[in-house]
C-alpha cells in the first residue's frame, strides 16, 4: 500500500462551514429548551427548525451551484488524522428533506402533549422537542459524516434520541416496545462496531474516499461490510429484522411515528448505501446483493400481507413501513453488483433515491393523518372508520394522497420511484424483482382502500367526533402528502443533482461511459 | 509478521474472538433481556480488545503502534455505557409497573406519574 493512498484527494471548499451549522445548530436549540423554560418550549424548538431549514437549504444550493461536493475538514485536519465531512448530491437531498419534515413535526406538534404556554411545567413537551432535535443533529451527521466511526457515534445518537421518543406517554405497553427496538438498535450497533474495528485493522483509516481508493475485493473487507450490512439492517428494521418496528411506531404519539418512519429509519438505510456504494468496489458482493434484494422482496410481501389484516390504522400504517422499506433494498441488486449495466443501474439509483424521498413525505403525512383520526375518535380502528370522509374531509385526503404515492399511482413520486426500478428491472433482465415491485403494488392498493372505502362510503348518521382537530395541523399534514405527489413531476430520467460528487462515478468511469472493472476482477 | 501463539497480540486476538462469540450466543439465544444485555457488554468488551489488537499491530500505515483505536475505544465504551444505562432505566420502570400492576390488579392500568 502506498502513502499515496492515504491522502484524501481534494480539499477543503468554501462554505464548509454550513456543514457544521447542520450538525450543532440542532444541538445550540437543545441547550436553549433547557434554559428558557417551559413557556418557552415551542417558540425555541421552532425558532431552531427555522434556522436548520435555512442552513440546509444553503447546503443544497452550495451543491447545485458549484456541481461537486463541499467537504470540510474539522479543526482543519485532513483525513486520515483527522475527520473530514462532505456533502455529496446524495447527502445534500437528505439534509433538505429531513428538515422539511421535520418543521412540518414541528408545526404539527405545537400544543400537543398537554403543552399550555401559560401552564405548569409539563416533561413530555421539553422531551420530545429536545428529541425530536437530537434526531435532526444526528441524521445530519449521518448524511453529512465522512468517516465509519464518526458514522457509528452518529447511529448510536440516533438510537438513544428515538427510543425515548417511542416510551413517551410512559405506559408499560409503549417502554416494552421501546425495550425491544433498544436491544435490536444493540446488536445493530456492536455489529456496525465489529466491523469498524476489521476495516480499521486491514487499510489504518477509516475515512470513506480513502477507503473507495484502497477498497479492492479482500476477503476482510467483504467479512466487514458483511457485519455492518447486518448490524444496520437490523436498525433500518429490514424483513426478517423488522419484528420491533410495528409495536414501537404504532405505539408512539403521531409525530414522533411520522418521525421515527419516515427519517429515523432512512438513517440506517443511507450508512448502508455508502458502504455499498461508495466503499466497496462496484461489481464485487452478487451474493450480498441478490440476498439483500431478497430480503427486501420478502419484506414487500410479507409487510403488505400483514398490513392488510390490521385491525388498527396506526398499526397498518407501521407494517406498510416495512413494506416500504424492502423496496429500498431492490436498489442493491438493481444499481450494483455485475447485471448492473448503464445507463440502468443510474435509473435504478435514481429510483431508489426517489422511494426513499416520496415513502418520507408520504409516510410523514399519513402518520400524522393517522394521528388526527385518533384525535377526533378517540380510537383508530379500521371498522369504525364510517362516515369519516365528511368528518374530516381534509384528513381522508391526505391519507388518500399519501396512500397513493406508496402503492404507485400516477402521478407522484411513489410511481415515479417503482417505475424507474421496474425499468431498470426490465432493462437489466432481472424480471424477477419487476413481479415483486407491481405485486406489492397491488397488495398495498389493498391496505389503502381498506381504510379508504368505509370512510368515503355513504353513512345514515353523521360519525360522532369526540375531539376537534385544528385546521392547521390538518394543513400540515395535508402539505406533506402533496409533496409527495409533486415528487411525482420529477423527469423520470437519471438525475444528475444524485450523480454530484458520487466515487463511484467521479474515479471509476472510464471516458466512454462504461464502468471500470473493480481491481482484481477480470473483464 | 510472525505470528506464534505465545504473542500477545494473538492471544488477545483469540479472547476477543471467544468474547464475540459469546456474546453473540447470548444475544441470539438468550430470552431474558438482562441475559441479553450482559451478552451485549461482553461482545462489545470483545469488540474493543479487537481495536486494542488492532492499534498494537499497527496495522495499515506501518506504524510500531497507533493512538487512534484507542482513543476510538474511549468513545465505544461510553456509548455502550449510555447504552446500558437507558437499557436497564427502561427495564426498572417496567418492572415497577409490573409490580404495581400485581399489587393492585383490578385498579387502572395506566399507574405511571
Amino acid at each position: 500500500m502506498s502513502p499515496d493512498a492515504l491522502t484524501f484527494p481534494g480539499v477543503a471548499t468554501a462554505g464548509g462551514f454550513w456543514l457544521v451549522l447542520a450538525i450543532i445548530v440542532p444541538i445550540f436549540g437543545i441547550l436553549g429548551l433547557w434554559r428558557a423554560g417551559p413557556r418557552h418550549t415551542e417558540r425555541v424548538g421552532l425558532a431552531t427548525l427555522a434556522a436548520g431549514l435555512v442552513v440546509a437549504l444553503a447546503i443544497g444550493f452550495q451543491i447545485l451551484r458549484s456541481g461537486e461536493s463541499v467537504v470540510y475538514f474539522v479543526g482543519g485536519w485532513a483525513p486520515p488524522l483527522g475527520l473530514a465531512l462532505r456533502a455529496d448530491g446524495l447527502s445534500g437531498v437528505m439534509v433538505v428533506m429531513t428538515a422539511i419534515i421535520l418543521g412540518a413535526t414541528g408545526l404539527y406538534a405545537c400544543g400537543q402533549f398537554g403543552f399550555r404556554r401559560d401552564g405548569i411545567e409539563r416533561r413530555a413537551p421539553l422531551m420530545f422537542w429536545t428529541m425530536i432535535l437530537a434526531i435532526w443533529s444526528a441524521l445530519n451527521l449521518i448524511f453529512l459524516g465522512d468517516d465509519l466511526f464518526n458514522l457509528y457515534v452518529a447511529l448510536e445518537l440516533l438510537t438513544f434520541a428515538a427510543v425515548p421518543l417511542v416510551s413517551l406517554d410512559g405506559s408499560k405497553a409503549t417502554m416494552q416496545a421501546a425495550l425491544r427496538y433498544l436491544v435490536f438498535a444493540l446488536i445493530g450497533s456492536v455489529l456496525y462496531l465489529l466491523g469498524t474495528a476489521m476495516i480499521y485493522g486491514a487499510y489504518g483509516t477509516l475515512d470513506i474516499v480513502l477507503l473507495s481508493r484502497m477498497a479492492g475485493t479482500e476477503t476482510v473487507l467483504l467479512v466487514a461490510v458483511a457485519l455492518m450490512t447486518l448490524g444496520l439492517i437490523a436498525k433500518t428494521a429490514l424483513f426478517p429484522l423488522h419484528l420491533w418496528l410495528p409495536p414501537a411506531h404504532a405505539g408512539a404519539p403521531a409525530a414522533a411515528s411520522a418521525v421515527l418512519s419516515a427519517l429515523v429509519v432512512k438513517g440506517s438505510f443511507f450508512i448502508i448505501l455508502r458502504l455499498w456504494f461508495d466503499v466497496l468496489p462496484p461489481g464485487i458482493g452478487e451474493i450480498g446483493v441478490q440476498g439483500l434484494g431478497t430480503l427486501g422482496a420478502g419484506a414487500i410481501l410479507f409487510g403488505s400481507v400483514l398490513a392488510l389484516r390490521q385491525p388498527r390504522l396506526k398499526l397498518l400504517i407501521a407494517y406498510s413501513t416495512v413494506a416500504q422499506i424492502g423496496y429500498l433494498f431492490l436498489v442493491f441488486p438493481l444499481a450494483t453488483g455485475s447485471g448492473a449495466v448503464a445507463p440502468w443501474e443510474q435509473i435504478a439509483w435514481t429510483g431508489g433515491v426517489l422511494q426513499l424521498a416520496s415513502h418520507a413525505f408520504a409516510k410523514a403525512g399519513m402518520f400524522m393523518a393517522a394521528g388526527l383520526i385518533y384525535d377526533a375518535l378517540g380510537h383508530d380502528r379500521i371498522d369504525g372508520f364510517a362516515g369519516l370522509g365528511k368528518a374530516l374531509p381534509l384528513t381522508v385526503l391526505t391519507f388518500g394522497l399519501a396512500g397513493m404515492s406508496l402503492l404507485g399511482l400516477p402521478p407522484s413520486g411513489g410511481f415515479s420511484a417503482k417505475w424507474l426500478m421496474l425499468s431498470a428491472s426490465l432493462g437489466e433482465g432481472q424480471w424477477w424483482w419487476a413481479i415483486v415491485i407491481i405485486l406489492g403494488g397491488l397488495i398495498a392498493a389493498g391496505y389503502i382502500f381498506r381504510v379508504l372505502a368505509p370512510a368515503l362510503g355513504s353513512v345514515d348518521q353523521p360519525l360522532a367526533l369526540k375531539g376537534k382537530v385544528s385546521r392547521r395541523r390538518e394543513c400540515v399534514a395535508l402539505s406533506l402528502a402533496v409533496i409527495a405527489i409533486l415528487l411525482g413531476f420529477v423527469p423520470l430520467k437519471p438525475s444528475e443533482t444524485l450523480q454530484i460528487g458520487r466515487l463511484v462515478t467521479v474515479e471509476r468511469v472510464m471516458p466512454d461511459g462504461g464502468v471500470a472493472p473493480a481491481p482484481g476482477v477480470q473483464p | 509478521m510472525t505470528a506464534s501463539l505465545t504473542d500477545p497480540a494473538t492471544i488477545f486476538g483469540l479472547v476477543a474472538a471467544a468474547l464475540v462469540g459469546i456474546g453473540l450466543y447470548g444475544l441470539i439465544l438468550e430470552p431474558g433481556t438482562v441475559r441479553k444485555l450482559l451478552a451485549f457488554n461482553l461482545l462489545g468488551g470483545g469488540v474493543f480488545l479487537i481495536f486494542g489488537v488492532v492499534a498494537k499491530r499497527g496495522a495499515g500505515a506501518g506504524f510500531p503502534g497507533d493512538p487512534i483505536p484507542q482513543a476510538l475505544v474511549i468513545t465505544g465504551i461510553v456509548v455502550a455505557f449510555s447504552a446500558t444505562a437507558l437499557a436497564i432505566t427502561l427495564l426498572e420502570r417496567i418492572a415497577k409497573e409490573d409490580a404495581a400492576e400485581k399489587e393492585a390488579p383490578s385498579a387502572g392500568k395506566d399507574v405511571s406519574p
